[in-house]
């Protein structure tokens, strides 16, 4: 017999858990004083939301589920927007958080909150634990689940009185859940018509989105695109799964897409959506997409296909074996008149200018991407900055986050956290405005504390910029609060935690900041100073 | 158009507000849900009857099938179904009213489930339609109160959900 506690530590070592990001409380107590004993590494955050979104990041990169911990109540109720933001885009994160004894649930008792109640609409499932001896068995559950089909976040909610209770532990090796079974093949005969379908299309098209890194098919992607010859474009979620400057690659489709991948989707004749939700940001009206055009919807959840765009060619199923399957079957084809229009859109795009007195963002990304090593991660966080990292960070070999569900703010810093311990020998730059930053900055805190190499360009244009952005076009530039008065010295703020920190004011003087951003062994910030009317796109 | 959708789930706590949560979730229109065990009691069966187009009726059955605790979800046909409702109705009745009231029950398919001096419950059970009708025929008398179930319904024929 053990402490319930100690088989929740149990558990997440069977998973394979080597960190775990969290805020301890009093009703999750029991479970950090086990942890204390575990070689699980216990990453202490400064906000529970940020132990959320490093886990995501975590689990972005690792690809398999992460673990965040928090106590009962506020706890609780602070993970929530990190647990939206998992579950927007699929991120497997499993969120254990402590409650309050169940002799006491529903009489509203200090730091009590019903968070398996408030997370239902953001969770792939949930359990809150009533009996101690179920622990071994929801955990087992919780990882499959979490991890499998369409992926996302499950919540395990445990009353402290539970943590408490021996039980016998005993790590279930198989489940047995009758009621969840994901459709991971898909169909033999509808992959062959697909096949045919893309066979006969003259202006066929790949759209790939976040599910095929989910699904880690970046390569048979690549292979499928290869092989046939057929030109591909992004979602934001999708991005970096082909590298920028790939010949067969038109860039990110979508509101915030470039006009190539936009022109390319309004003009192919068979649309080839894999992993990818047509969600309203990538595809803004139906109208978007030629009414004569064919489409083709991968995916491996049945309730995406559908939903947004009507269908001519569903296939539900895992895209890592489809992508391999449909690279067997489909022939190369002779695209070199659309690929070459295509090419000449993109070519046809003007070359962006220098402003005088300001650093250029875009010019900027552009040329520190160009420096950065094959492998860096780049997170960009939420607002104009996003945008001008999809669209000019190029993207090598390694991986860009973005949390384009739900456009979360203050992302981009923990999930570089996450993203950086998952992958310590990559380089992580997270990119920020200074409205987002100012949401997550006391996760630097964090980094000192682990020791992490992170480096962080911010943008600052004292303002939220893509909200000024919508107000100068729509509100006749009625800049209704989104001026950042009272900003600190950033670069001040910065150094005061130990990292390394520097202002640049003009593109002059960007080549030599990111020279050294680059050459930094440890964490480097870069305040970028940036023109209040700049662009997003 | 109304569909009528019957859902079997795992017989826990917190299934239920899983399935009402996402239909306020996803914007869907309940007319009326109706829960409980099945022969087999580790499974509840859920009736739901909701407005909706296709679309949206399609998209329900698939967002409740994601539902990691659903066993199985199925649309009836309306034309091949059968479904109950349950009614219990107060109404005023003096004595003399009885065997008026009486006639118009059996003709209906209606029990009385209690008197007093002055009133009847009555207890019906049928499709919505025939209670509707059956209200209209009664509502002179005065209705007091009314209390009614949500439909269950079952396929007509010797298949069966799971089939």
């Amino acid at each position: 017999m053990i402490q319930a506690a100690e088989a929740m530590v149990k558990c997440l070592e069977r998973e394979g858990i080597k960190v775990v990001y969290g805020y301890p409380g009093a009703a999750i107590c029991p479970f950090y004083d086990k942890l204390y004993d575990s070689d699980i590494h216990h990453v202490l955050v400064r906000h529970e939301v940020n132990a959320g979104h490093a886990a995501n990041g975590y689990a972005r990169i690792s690809n398999k589920p992460a673990v965040c911990v928090a106590t009962s109540g506020p706890g609780a109720t602070n993970l929530i927007t990190a647990i939206a933001t998992a579950y927007m885009d699929s991120v497997p994160v499993i969120f254990i958080t402590g409650q309050v004894s169940t002799d006491q649930i529903g009489s509203d008792v200090f730091q009590e909150a019903d968070i398996t109640g408030s997370a239902m609409p953001f969770v792939k499932h949930s359990y809150l634990v009533k009996n101690a001896a179920d622990i071994p068995r929801i955990f087992k559950e919780a990882f499959y689940i979490a991890g499998t089909g369409r992926k996302g976040p499950v919540l395990i909610d445990v009353p402290s009185d539970i943590q408490t209770k021996m039980i016998d532990f005993d790590y279930p090796e198989t489940i047995s859940l009758r009621t969840y079974k994901p459709t991971v093949k898909g169909n033999p005969m509808q992959l062959k018509k697909i096949s045919e379908a893309i066979a006969s299309a003259k202006r066929p098209l790949i759209c790939a989105g976040g599910g095929v890194f989910l699904s880690d098919a970046r390569d048979e992607l690549l292979r499928f695109t290869e092989k046939t010859g057929i030109p591909a474009v992004s979602t934001m979620m999708g991005l970096s799964l082909y590298p920028t400057s790939h010949p067969l690659y038109f860039g990110m489709m979508g509101m915030h897409g470039v006009n190539t991948a936009n022109e390319a989707v309004s003009r192919c004749d068979t649309f080839i959506l894999i992993g990818a939700r047509a969600g309203d940001r990538a595809v803004t009206s139906p109208k978007f997409l030629a009414k004569s055009s064919k489409i083709i919807h991968i995916d491996i959840d049945p309730a995406e296909i559908g939903k947004n765009i009507a269908v001519d060619y569903p296939l539900v199923g895992d895209c890592k074996t489809i992508l391999s399957e449909l690279a067997e079957i489909t022939p190369k084809g002779d695209y070199s008149e659309w690929t070459a229009m295509l090419s000449d859109i993109q070519n046809r795009v003007p070359t962006e200018e220098e402003n005088e007195g300001f650093l250029n963002p875009k010019l900027f990304l552009k040329r520190l991407s160009g420096e950065m090593p094959e492998n860096t991660i780049c997170v960009a966080d939420v607002g104009q900055n996003q945008i001008w990292t999809c669209n000019n960070f190029e993207m090598k070999g390694g991986r860009l986050l973005v949390n384009g569900g739900m456009g979360t703010m203050g992302y981009a810093i923990p999930a570089a956290v996450g993203a950086k311990m998952a992958a310590p020998e990559s380089e992580v730059v997270a990119i920020c405005g200074d409205g987002a930053f100012q949401m997550e900055m006391m996760e630097l805190a964090t980094i000192m504390q682990e020791n992490l190499s992170v480096k962080i360009i911010l943008m600052r244009n004292n303002r939220l910029g893509m909200v000024r952005e919508l107000q100068t076009n729509k509100y006749q530039d009625r800049q209704a609060a989104v001026r950042l008065k009272g900003n600190p010295d950033f670069v001040k703020l910065v150094e005061s935690y130990g990292i390394p920190a520097e202002r640049v004011e003009t593109m002059a003087e960007a080549a030599q900041a990111a020279k050294r951003m680059k050459d930094a062994t440890g964490p480097y910030f870069i305040e970028c100073n940036v023109y209040k009317y700049e662009t997003s796109l | 158009m109304k569909h009528t959708i019957s859902i079997l789930v795992e017989n826990h706590a917190g299934v239920l507000s899983r399935v009402s949560g996402l239909f306020s979730r996803r914007g869907f229109n309940i007319d009326s849900l109706a829960v409980g065990e099945t022969d087999d009691p580790t499974i509840s069966r859920i009736t739901i009857v909701a407005d909706g187009d296709e679309h949206t009726a399609q998209q329900l059955e698939k967002q409740l099938n994601k539902l990691v605790d659903t066993l199985k979800v199925k649309t009836l046909a309306s034309d091949e179904l059968l479904a109950r409702e349950l009614q219990l109705i107060k109404i005023n009745a003096q004595p003399n009213q009885r065997n008026e009231i009486l006639t118009i029950c059996e003709i209906m398919g209606a029990k009385i489930a209690d008197i007093t001096p002055t009133t009847m419950t009555i207890e019906i059970s049928d499709t919505t339609n025939h209670l509707r009708h059956f209200r209209e025929l009664i509502s002179g008398y005065g209705i007091k109160e009314i209390v009614r179930t949500g439909t269950i319904a079952i396929q007509k024929g010797a298949d069966t959900i799971k089939k």
